[in-house]
């Protein structure tokens, strides 16, 4: 059975170089990709009365953009150059919904861009690829 | 844009000349066409001094708990694990969480009936009433739980991922699939009222606290707030600036936290004086301590402020509730429960608690009787008026800087309540007329109007005529929670007994 390389992307420059180097691994490997794109979510922020009666549209509309716009294209041009891709959209914590998908698909490494944050908010709030860093549940390649 | 200026220039024609007269003059013309209303919902029982409303709205609490068997405090563990997420799927995350649910509703009832409404109450009623505010929450959760539970059952959902719901809509399909008459014409009255309340309750009670606080801290006349007030929530409403309402919903909860943490200060600071605190609010609760109405009168306040608060009975939060994508009606009915207890049991009683402990209620020394001011209020230490004047005085007898930050609190409590009340309006308004932008937008037009009006009419006028909108709402809700309780009950069964089988599953 073919090893699952999981490639966080979003559509960003750090994420282009990150499916860039996980393709050609997976290339060379005959690994299969699953791209994941999660979005920021928690379900303790607050909505007011109207979010929440607008909130199943919205998501359904975030879901479908980031299938058409972001993952699709990329799958398409993947797919033709013969790689096995598989692609999934999900809500969460970036980090922590990277480590549950990971052991979900069975994949065997994790491959994230950096996007180099600096300052205040890295430093409160860490980065993906830190976090990654310390807590994934499977080898974890960070592309700069 | 087109129609702010409109309604700005409107206004300001309205306000200009001669503010002070025409604020007198709005002022006896709102008095004048609202008592006739407010006399018939407060009439008194025949032969006692209790207004009939509150009685309806007690009864209505006391039989949901004694039909769910004490639901409230069965289900109240299992309600936190809830809000917490246990039982949330991940699949579902990017949905609206409980947590997200049960604050989004708590916007509309925490806020001005915490800070102004219970200062009302212990004014007239005493420490006792703080009581039977928190006897009247305690049974209000079984309340919310019916109503909650039924506004997701019954709701509409449409084709576009939209869902409408609330009491409107199980009234109307509840009763049909009863097989019972009258549904129509019963969520049609409802739809009225909710409407009213929403203008009242929800709109000019908020106005008229907001304005004053602002004035008597500040020294900002009250029909420049109004119109700064109208003109916010016209931008929101209207224009569609969400990044407004957006950061409102940030900071509000915060506010909610920080006044609740002063309180709790405060409470520290004079920790000696608890037990007293708590034996004056036993005293008052069961005997005469001077009050107008005695006992009688100390529950009369603490039930009409609690129900005002926590709006349990009412039906506005199952409007809220019913636009959660949940499978399970119940889980929803569990987590609204926790609202009346948040909102009453916790912040309303905190409230009191200051009012009382900095003893800003005079007493008489001699006979340990509180001394009575005008208009059968008692007496208070720096003689200003009930609502935030005196919760204001409370907390600034403690820190000099509190009056400040709570006139600041003031506005943004006012302001969320109203984006949250505009939704529950404009829900029962398209319920009746149909949905459009054109005819949501008509309604929208008629509240930011009204929160001008709110912010320049008396305080007694305009708190007098948001209960009665308010409470009418609850004569059409239970006499429905009281024929659709049997459906719940199924549901709640049913719920049970797969949480017991493990059907209903924890993730966490």
């Amino acid at each position: 059975m073919p090893e699952t390389y999981l490639i966080a992307f979003d559509g960003s420059a750090a994420s282009e170089r990150a499916l860039t180097f996980g393709a050609e691994r997976a290339r060379a490997a005959g690994a299969q990709l699953l791209l994941a794109h999660v979005l920021e979510w928690s379900p303790y922020s607050f909505l007011s009365a109207e979010e929440v009666a607008e909130r199943h549209k919205r998501r359904t509309e975030e879901v479908g953009r980031a299938e058409t716009v972001i993952l699709d294209p990329v799958r398409k041009k993947l797919a033709g150059q013969g790689l096995s891709v598989e692609t999934v959209v999900r809500y969460g914590h970036v980090a922590e919904v990277l480590s549950e998908l990971a052991k979900e698909y069975g994949a065997t490494q994790i491959i994230v861009g950096r996007t180099g944050e600096k300052g205040l908010q890295a430093r409160l709030f860490g980065s993906v690829a830190g976090t990654l860093a310390q807590a994934a549940p499977v080898p974890c390649t960070i592309v700069p | 844009m087109r129609y702010a200026f409109a309604a700005l220039a409107a206004a300001s024609v309205l306000a200009s000349p001669v503010h002070a007269s025409v604020a007198e003059r709005v002022d006896a013309l709102f008095a004048v066409s609202t008592t006739w209303f407010v006399n018939l919902i407060f009439a008194d029982l025949p032969g006692t001094g209790v207004p009939w409303i509150v009685g309806w709205l007690v009864i209505g609490a006391v039989v949901f708990t004694l039909y769910f068997g004490f639901i409230q405090f069965r289900a109240f563990g299992h309600a936190l694990q809830i809000v917490r997420g246990k039982y949330s799927d991940p699949k579902d995350a990017g949905e609206v969480s409980p947590f997200q649910a049960l604050t989004a509703a708590l916007s509309g009832t925490v806020g001005l009936g915490n800070i102004a409404g219970v200062a009302v109450a212990v004014s007239i009623g005493g420490a006792g009433a703080t009581f039977w505010m928190i006897l009247a929450g305690l049974l209000g959760m079984a309340s919310k739980f019916t109503e909650c539970t039924l506004g997701v059952k019954y709701r509409n959902e449409y084709p576009d991922g939209t869902v409408s719901g609330g009491p409107m809509y199980y009234i109307k399909k509840g009763f049909a699939e009863r097989g019972l008459p009258l549904g129509g014409f019963m969520a049609v009255m409802f739809s009225i009222f909710c409407v009213l309340g929403s203008l009242g309750g929800g709109n000019m009670f908020q106005a008229n606290q907001a304005a004053s606080q602002v004035s008597s801290v500040l020294g900002v006349p009250s029909w420049i707030t109004g119109l700064v007030l109208s003109g916010i929530v016209f931008l929101v409403i209207v224009g569609g600036i969400k990044s407004i309402a957006r950061v409102t919903e940030k900071v509000v909860p915060f506010m909610g936290g920080g006044y609740f943490l002063v309180g709790v200060a405060i409470l520290l600071l004079n920790w000696d004086m608890i037990g007293w605190a708590f034996s004056e609010i036993l005293r008052g609760a069961f005997t005469d301590s001077g009050i107008v109405g005695g006992m009688v009168g100390a529950i009369i306040q603490g039930f009409r402020r609690a129900a005002f608060s926590n709006e349990a009975g009412i039906g506005s939060a199952a409007i809220a509730h019913s636009a959660v994508r949940t499978k399970e009606p119940i889980s929803e009915g569990f987590v609204s429960l926790l609202e009346p207890f948040i909102d009453t049991v916790i912040i309303c009683t905190m409230t009191a608690l200051v009012i009382i402990i900095t003893q800003q209620l005079l007493i008489d020394a001699n006979t340990g009787m509180y001394i009575l001011g005008e208009n059968g209020r008692i007496a208070n230490v720096e003689g200003v008026g009930a609502g935030v004047p005196l919760t204001s005085a409370a907390f600034g007898s403690a820190f000099g800087w509190a009056p400040y930050a709570l006139s600041l609190a003031v506005f943004l409590f006012a302001f969320s309540t109203m984006i949250t009340w505009s939704y529950y309006g404009v829900k029962a308004w398209t319920y009746m007329f149909g949905e459009g932008e054109t005819k949501e937008l008509v309604f929208k037009l008629i509240f930011c109007f009204f929160i001008f009006v709110g912010a320049v009419t008396s305080l007694d006028a305009v708190i007098d005529f948001s209960d009665a909108a308010l409470f009418s709402m609850a004569i059409f809700n239970i006499i429905a929670l009281y024929f659709l309780m049997p459906i719940v009950k199924r549901e709640l069964q049913s719920y049970l007994l797969r949480l017991k089988s493990g059907q209903i599953k924890a993730y966490k």
